[in-house]
C-alpha cells in the first residue's frame, strides 16, 4: 500500500527525521491561509498523488506570493496528474500541501529497500539527489546491507554520510536522519521508503524534501494507523472494489476478463492469451476455493469493466472439484444475468463431471479443455464481437 | 529415490486441530504420508484423527521422532511456528500459509542461520503447494491424482501453474520424481537453486521442469547454475510475459522492480544456460517429451 507525501513525512518525522514546516490544504484559499501560517518568503505547493516525478509533470509549484499560491492550488486541484509511473489515465489531485521552501545546497538521495537478493533491508544513498536512482550512475550508488538482528549501526550511517560529503555536523545529523527512517521501515512494515531529495540546506540543515513510502499488505494487520491512510482516490476504481471483496485483481486495458484460481496459471492463461493474438482485461486470482458466492463476485467484477467483451474462465480444481465449480459458474451467470461470451476451461479432480454440468445447463458456454484452446476460443470470440460492434 | 520426502519420512503437523489443518492431514494420511502427530498449544495430551496431539514442536518431536513437519497456523503465527520447528530440529519444515509479512520472514531466515549447516532446518515456501513425492507421500495440498510416478522432478513458484504442468505430462504418460512448490513470496525459505542442487544428485530424477515468474533474482540465479554444468535437461518456463511493470501480480513476490526481473528477460537468461523453454504455457508438457527425446 502506498501513501501520500505528507504522510510519508510526517511519519519520518516521529522518527527524528528534519522535515520542512507545511501544512495540508483543500482549497486555493487555505493553501494561502497556509501559506501565511508557515511564514517565510517562498512556498511550494504539492499536488498529493500517489507516484513519484510529481515534478516534471507539473505537480509541483514553487511560488513567491500569496497570488502565486492561490493560482497554483487552483491548477492543481481536481486535476489529474500524469506521470510516468501513473499511467496514461494519471491520478487525480483532492489535497495539497504547502510547505516552506527550502534554501537547497545539494540535494541528495537516500532510500530503503527490502533487497531480495540478500533477504535484507538495503540501504541505497547517493550524492546524486533530485533525479530518479535509475538514472544515476552505478559507481555514484552506494549500498548498505542491514543484519536483521541488530539493525543499522550508526558506523554504517557515518560511513555513507561520508560518501555523500556530509562531515561536521552535517554528518551528525545525517546519522540521525539514517537511523530514523530505518526505525521508521523497520517499525511500521514497510517494503520501501524513498527520501529524494534529502537536501542539505545553504543553513546546513540535512531536510527530507520530498519522500515516497510503500507499506507490506501482509503487515497492516498490525498497523491499522497505517491502514487508515487508505486512499481510494489514487486507486484504480476495480483495483479498489476487488480489494474490498478480497480478491487479486489488477485492471489491465485489453478486451479478454480473465477468471482464473492461482496467480501463476492466471499469469499463464494471460501468456496465453497474448500469445493468441488477444489482449487480456485484467489479472484475476479468485484463489483456491471458487465458491459459488465467490464466483459470481468475480463475475461483477470483470463485467464492471466496459472494455471487456468476452469472458475467459480458467479453473485447475485441486481442493475443490470441477462438478462443484461449474455449479457454482452456472448460478453466478444466471444470478449476475451475464450477456458476455464465456469460455469456460477446467481440469483437474472431477472434470468430466464438471464439464457434463456446463453442457446441460441450457446456457451459452464455450468448453474448452487445454489452455491453449480456451485462449484461442476467447480471443476469436472477442474479435468477433469487435467486428460485429463496427458501422 | 525422490528428494525431500518418501513415505518412510515422520511427518507432524503444525496447526493440526484447526480446520484447514484437518482437511489437509485427512488427505495427506489418506495418501499414505507417515504423519505421526501434531502440535496445537493447550491441546496436548489429546488425539487427534487417531494421531497424539502436543503443545510444542519440541514434545512431539521427543515423543514421535518426527523429521518434517507443515504448517497451516495463520500469518501473524506462522513465522513464530516455523522458527519453533527450527529450533526443535525439525529437518525439513513446509510452510503452506499465505500472508506472512515480509519482514517476519526475514526474522526467520536470520533465525535458521544461528544453527549450524548440519542441523540447520531446511524451509520450503511459505505460500506454497508443498511436496509430494508420487505414489508416495504429500507434505502439502496438490491434487494427487494429477501426478504419474516417474523421473521428471518439479519446481515452481506457482501451486495451480504446476498442476497444469504435471497433468499436461500425465497426458503424454510422463511421470514425476518430485514435485516441490517453492511459494509467491518474496523471501522463501529455499529457492529454485536449492532444489536442483537436490535433484542433481537425486538418482532417480531423469529431468527437471522449472517453472518460474515475474520478479525477484532466483530465475536468474538457477540460470547461472544451471550453465555451470547441471547434467541432466532443464525444461523451463516463466510466467507474466503480459504483466506490467511495478504492478503485483497475486503472489506477493510477483513484481517486476528492477532490470532483470520481467519474463521476457528471465526467459533469455534460462535459454542462455541452456534451458529448453516451453514457447508457451499449454506447451510445458510436450517440450518435456521432446527433451526427453521421446517424440
Amino acid at each position: 500500500m502506498d501513501i501520500h507525501e505528507y504522510q510519508a513525512k510526517e511519519l519520518l518525522a516521529r522518527h527524528g527525521v528534519v522535515i520542512p514546516r507545511g501544512e495540508l490544504a483543500y482549497s486555493p484559499e487555505q493553501a494561502v491561509l497556509r501559506a501565511r501560517e508557515t511564514g517565510g518568503s517562498a512556498w511550494v505547493v504539492k499536488g498529493q498523488v500517489h507516484s513519484g516525478a510529481r515534478g516534471k509533470a507539473g505537480g509541483i509549484k514553487f511560488c513567491k506570493d500569496p497570488h502565486e499560491v492561490w493560482n497554483a492550488a487552483d491548477t492543481l486541484l481536481g486535476k489529474r496528474l500524469v506521470t510516468h509511473q501513473t499511467g496514461p489515465k494519471g491520478k487525480p489531485i483532492f489535497r495539497l500541501y504547502v510547505e516552506a521552501a527550502a534554501r537547497i545546497e545539494r540535494e541528495l538521495y537516500l532510500g530503503f529497500v527490502l533487497d531480495r537478493q540478500s533477504e535484507r533491508i538495503m540501504v541505497i544513498a547517493s550524492a546524486e539527489g533530485g533525479t530518479e536512482i535509475e538514472d544515476v550512475a552505478a559507481e555514484s550508488i552506494h549500498r548498505v546491507i542491514v543484519e536483521p538482528a541488530v539493525g543499522l549501526q550508526a558506523f554504517q550511517a557515518r560511513a555513507l554520510a561520508f560518501k555523500l560529503g556530509c562531515g561536521g555536523d552535517e554528518m551528525a545529523q545525517m546519522v540521525q536522519t539514517m537511523l530514523g527512517a530505518y526505525r521508521t521501515f523497520r517499525d511500521l512494515d514497510a517494503t520501501m521508503i524513498e527520501i529524494n531529495p534529502l537536501v542539505v540546506t545553504e543553513e546546513k540543515a540535512v531536510v527530507a524534501l520530498d519522500c515516497k513510502m510503500s507499506f507490506d499488505d501482509n503487515a497492516l494487520y498490525r498497523h491499522p494507523d497505517i491502514a487508515e491512510l487508505r486512499d481510494r482516490s489514487q486507486e484504480d476504481p476495480r483495483e479498489g472494489a476487488a480489494l474490498d471483496r478480497g480478491l487479486s485483481y489488477v485492471g489491465l486495458d485489453g478486451t479478454i476478463g480473465c477468471m482464473i484460481n492461482g496467480a501463476g496459471l492466471a499469469m499463464a492463461t494471460m501468456d496465453m492469451i497474448m500469445l493468441a493474438g488477444g489482449r487480456p482485461a485484467n489479472f484475476l486470482d479468485i484463489g483456491g476455493g471458487a465458491t459459488p458466492d465467490r464466483v459470481a463476485k468475480a463475475f461483477r467484477l470483470v463485467q464492471a469493466d466496459d472494455n471487456v467483451k468476452v469472458i475467459l474462465v480458467n479453473i485447475f480444481a485441486g481442493i475443490n472439484r470441477c462438478d462443484w465449480v461449474a455449479k457454482g459458474i452456472v448460478e453466478a451467470v444466471g444470478a449476475t444475468k451475464l450477456r458476455l461470451p464465456l469460455v469456460v476451461r477446467l481440469a483437474g479432480t472431477n472434470v468430466e463431471e464438471g464439464r457434463r454440468v456446463l453442457a446441460e445447463s441450457g446456457l451459452a458456454i464455450v468448453s474448452a479443455t487445454t489452455l491453449a484452446e480456451a485462449a484461442e476460443k476467447a480471443v476469436a470470440a472477442a474479435k468477433a464481437t469487435e467486428t460485429a460492434g463496427t458501422p | 529415490m525422490s528428494i525431500l520426502l518418501d513415505k518412510n519420512t515422520p511427518v507432524i503437523v503444525q496447526g493440526f486441530t484447526g480446520k484447514i489443518g484437518t482437511f489437509h492431514a485427512q488427505d495427506m494420511i489418506a495418501y499414505g504420508t507417515n504423519v505421526v502427530g501434531g502440535v496445537t498449544p493447550g491441546r496436548g495430551g489429546t488425539k487427534h484423527l487417531d494421531r497424539p496431539v502436543f503443545d510444542s514442536v519440541e514434545d512431539a518431536v521427543a515423543a514421535t521422532g518426527a523429521t518434517a513437519s507443515i504448517v497451516f497456523v495463520p500469518p501473524p503465527y506462522a513465522a513464530d511456528a516455523v522458527m519453533e520447528a527450527a529450533d526443535a530440529g525439525i529437518g525439513l519444515c513446509v510452510a503452506i500459509t499465505d500472508g506472512i509479512p515480509s519482514l517476519d520472514m526475514m526474522n526467520v531466515k536470520r533465525y535458521m542461520w544461528r544453527f549450524p549447516k548440519e542441523r540447520r532446518m531446511r524451509l520450503i515456501g511459505p505460500n506454497c503447494a508443498g511436496i509430494i513425492t508420487p505414489g508416495q507421500a504429500i507434505l502439502g495440498l496438490m491434487p494427487t491424482h494429477i501426478y504419474k510416478r516417474g523421473s521428471v522432478g518439479i519446481v515452481g513458484r506457482s501451486g495451480t501453474l504446476g498442476y497444469e504442468a504435471a497433468d499436461q505430462m500425465k497426458a503424454l504418460g510422463i511421470g514425476v520424481s518430485t514435485s516441490v512448490g517453492i511459494g509467491g513470496d518474496p523471501i522463501n525459505g529455499s529457492s529454485f537453486r536449492d532444489i536442483l542442487e537436490l535433484f542433481k544428485d537425486d538418482p532417480e530424477t531423469e529431468a527437471v521442469v522449472m517453472i518460474g515468474e515475474i520478479g525477484g533474482p532466483q530465475e536468474a540465479e538457477a540460470a547461472d547454475y544451471i550453465k555451470a554444468g547441471f547434467g541432466k535437461p532443464v525444461i523451463g518456463y516463466v510466467a507474466g510475459l503480459s504483466a506490467p511493470k511495478g504492478k503485483r501480480m497475486g503472489h506477493a513476490g510477483a513484481i517486476v522492480s528492477s532490470v532483470g526481473e520481467s519474463a521476457p528477460e528471465k526467459v533469455e537468461l534460462l535459454k542462455a544456460a541452456g534451458v529448453h523453454v516451453a514457447p508457451n504455457p499449454s506447451e510445458i508438457g510436450a517440450t518435456v517429451q521432446r527433451a526427453l527425446g521421446l517424440h
